[in-house]
């Protein structure tokens, strides 16, 4: 579904190229859960973003082919369209806007890429709220703004909303766990495990095992300075946790000097 | 440039569509201005003697004025002489008569700009003025309305039918002496509307006048005058554009709105007069007195305006709060773009005790459009425990384009509570990448998240106003992200 390789990304930060991804490879194949972990700034929310096609980053080297084409040259709604769906780590306000109209079209607008009719208010409505059950939000978040004034929670919560609205092929969730309670936790686990399928993909950044306790991965990555140090199968998250990072690091930078 | 920016920017670049001329025989008058201009233009409407004396001391008033310097708005000297005070599509030399003798050419324009005449075509409840440059050519509903008591005409024709009235209001909240504009226009205006609301009665449909200025170098100088009596209510509607030419022209209007006791009177505009190209030639001067007073107690005013047009806007639509326990309230959305120039706000003037205002003013800048609010806040010593919210939000769409906010507050009496707050945005990637990255066109995503900072005022709007509001905002915002 996604193979990304030798990816290098910079930054320009005050007209100095700084670079954040310095070569990464990463093969997701269809029907995978894959858990990207690492410690802060290592660059996975980075990395997240260049695949959502976000502005502001230059590829200096490497590519990402996706379903058999080639990802970076596509624009974020063409990627969109194309099944790729980003969680975001912070998610955006939009005074004035009402979560349902912002949904609805989005999802119309996904539509209509792939020649589907639009749906109309009623048969919007009926799916929202079926879905809003499973994710155990609240309906009155429906007429509010867009995340405006939602709690951590509940804007975390209003992202797999959308997800299990949207259904994408590739879903990347970045830090979704992040700042929810044991109980939402859980509900936002269902909500992801219920939409895996074999035609589904799923990458999952996070810093926390406990997450991976209910949504259990194939792959589980570890991310260190830019750069994919180790990969391993869902044990290597727990000894991550009993660890720490600077296990990995060390023997990484050893490696890489031997 | 970033992709988003040059989308911005194509969404910005989108054409004026209400840009055609229509060809038609005209009766105008020599260019410049002069006593006999003014005498001549009274006579063509065989106005009734106050008429003329009013229109001369304004005349010689306005002579004694210099033109207002202090706007946040730039351009060059405007030639009083090189400019038509009045021409009328020959055909409606006798005044207006049944839609079915109304010059088809006409009709045909006011169908291409979506004004329904016809009444068959009308939109329900809606009934309609249409002013074409100086004359107004057609008012819809005319006899619905008369069984109610209610006068909607042409503001010539209210002169000939109801001086009474004219003379008991007209001049008593714009006084010819108002300023260079006003008076300007108190000289010689050529139409307008006029609307009188007689004592508890509910005017049951919108209320509209549509404004097209199509002559070359005319300048178009209407007048309103809305009369709501006691415990009256009327919501009227004011639509506005003009054809696409080099040269700039100029709209100078006054309005004046009249509460009496427990009235209500809701005036919207949908102000879409030709901004000018996309380099800052050509477009409309909007130079525009626009004032209502609660004259008696428990009344109510509220102006709302959505305002995309016009290469200058220059307008202050206002409130004196006279009346004990009367509201005034200004609801505002102004969006320039290219290098258009908005200065514009409100006065809300509290007298009467308990009285409240409040003032919403959203603008929207973009290319290299300048946006400024504008506002006085006065309290008088009579006014015990006036109120007043003012909120005025800036919206910045790219990064040539200026947002400036000029607040005065006068505060005469103690019990008085003022608040103010302000806010300057810019549309961040961010947000733009959010919606994209749910598969949002950047075109419609701009789009809506300048409907969304706006709908405060857009809820202030009748139903469909509010539809053609937001559809204008999409248009005049074409070629606009950054
Ligand atoms: N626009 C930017 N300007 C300057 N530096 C940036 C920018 N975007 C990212 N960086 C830097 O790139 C590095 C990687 O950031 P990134 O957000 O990808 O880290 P992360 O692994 O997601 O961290 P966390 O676990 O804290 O979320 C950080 O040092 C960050 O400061
Ligand atoms: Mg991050």
């Amino acid at each position: 579904m996604l193979t990304i390789k030798n990816l290098h990304v910079s930054i320009d930060d005050n007209g100095n190229g700084k670079e954040i991804l310095r070569g990464i490879n990463l093969n997701v194949k269809a029907g995978e859960v894959h858990a990207i972990m690492g410690p802060n700034a290592s660059g996975k929310s980075t990395l997240a973003q260049v695949l959502a096609g976000r502005e502001g980053y230059q590829v200096t080297a490497g590519s990402v082919r996706y379903l058999g084409q080639d990802l970076l040259a596509m624009t974020p709604e063409q990627r969109a369209c194309e099944g790729i769906f980003l969680a975001f780590q912070y998610p955006v306000e939009i005074p004035g806007v009402s979560n349902a109209l912002f949904l609805k079209t989005a999802l119309n607008a996904m539509r209509k890429q792939h020649g589907l009719p639009e749906l109309d208010a009623m048969d919007f409505l009926s799916l929202v709220r079926e879905r809003m059950k499973r994710v155990g939000m609240d309906e009155a978040l429906l007429s509010r703004a867009v995340n405006e004034g939602f709690s951590g929670g509940e804007k975390k919560r209003n992202e797999i909303l959308q997800l299990t609205v949207l259904e994408p092929r590739l879903a990347i969730l970045d830090e979704t766990d992040s700042g929810l309670d044991i109980d939402a936790l859980k509900l936002v686990a269902d909500g992801v495990n219920d939409m895996r399928s074999p035609e589904r993909s799923i990458v999952l950044v996070t810093h926390y095992q406990r997450l991976l306790d209910y949504i259990v991965p194939d792959v589980v990555h570890v991310l260190s300075q830019g750069c994919i140090v180790k990969s391993g199968d869902a044990n290597l998250a727990r000894e991550l946790e009993r660890h720490g990072y600077s296990r990995v690091e060390t023997e990484n930078t050893a490696k890489q000097v031997a | 440039m970033t992709t988003a920016t040059k989308q911005l920017d194509e969404l910005i670049s989108r054409e004026y569509q209400h840009g055609f001329y229509t060809q038609l025989e005209t009766d105008t008058i020599p260019r410049g201005l002069s006593e006999d201009t003014v005498r001549l233009i009274s006579t063509k409407k065989n106005e009734p003697e106050f008429m003329l004396e009013w229109r001369l001391k304004a005349y010689w008033h306005w002579l004694t004025m210099t033109e207002p310097k202090w706007a946040n708005v730039h351009y060059p000297p405007i030639d009083y002489q090189n400019t038509f005070y009045y021409s009328a599509p020959k055909s409606e030399k006798e005044g207006p008569r049944s839609l079915s003798e109304i010059d088809p050419e006409l009709l045909r324009t006011y169908e291409k700009l979506g004004i329904p005449l016809k009444e068959q075509q009308k939109l329900a409840g809606v009934a309609v003025d249409a002013v074409f440059d100086s004359v107004s050519v057609a008012t819809t509903f005319k006899t619905k309305l008369a069984e109610l008591g209610i006068i909607f005409c042409p503001f010539s024709e209210a002169v000939q039918k109801h001086p009474d009235l004219v003379q008991q209001y007209l001049g008593t909240v714009v006084p010819y002496t108002d300023n260079f504009f006003a008076s300007l226009n108190s000289a010689v205006f050529s139409d307008g509307s006029f609307c009188y609301i007689p004592p508890s009665v509910r005017c049951p449909m919108e209320l509209s006048t549509y404004f097209r200025i199509n002559a070359k170098n005319t300048g178009q100088f209407e007048r309103t005058l809305i009369i709501a009596d006691e415990n009256a209510y009327v919501s009227y509607l004011e639509g506005c554009t003009a054809p696409m030419r080099d040269e700039n022209q100029l709209h100078a209007a006054v309005v004046e709105l009249i509460a009496l006791k427990g009235a209500r009177i809701k005036y919207a505009t949908v102000q879409n007069w030709y901004p000018g190209d996309k380099n800052g030639k050509g477009g409309i001067y909007n130079f525009v007195t626009k004032r209502g007073e609660c004259r008696g107690d428990n009344s109510h005013i509220s102006w709302t305006q959505v305002e995309t047009g016009s290469a200058i806007t220059w307008k202050y639509p206002s409130v004196i709060l006279r009346g004990d326990n009367s509201v005034g309230e200004f609801y505002s959305v102004a969006l320039t773009n290219h290098y258009q120039q908005a200065d514009t706000g409100t006065k809300m003037i509290h007298i009467g005790r308990n009285t409240k205002s409040t003032v919403l003013s959203k603008g929207i800048s973009a290319g290299h459009g300048q946006n400024s609010y504008r506002g006085l806040i006065k309290v008088l010593p009579s006014a015990e425990n006036a109120r007043n919210y003012t909120q005025c939000d800036s919206l910045l769409l790219g990064d040539q384009c200026g947002a400036h906010t000029f607040p005065y507050i006068e505060v005469k009496n103690h019990s008085a509570k003022v608040e103010h707050e302000a806010s300057t945005s810019r549309i961040g990637e961010d947000q733009l990448f959010y919606c994209t990255q749910r598969g949002i066109a950047p075109e419609d995503a701009v789009s809506m998240i300048v409907n969304g900072f706006c709908k405060a005022v857009f809820q202030e709007l009748p139903m469909e106003f509010a539809v053609e509001a937001q559809k204008l905002l999409g248009v005049s915002l074409e070629g606009s992200t950054g």
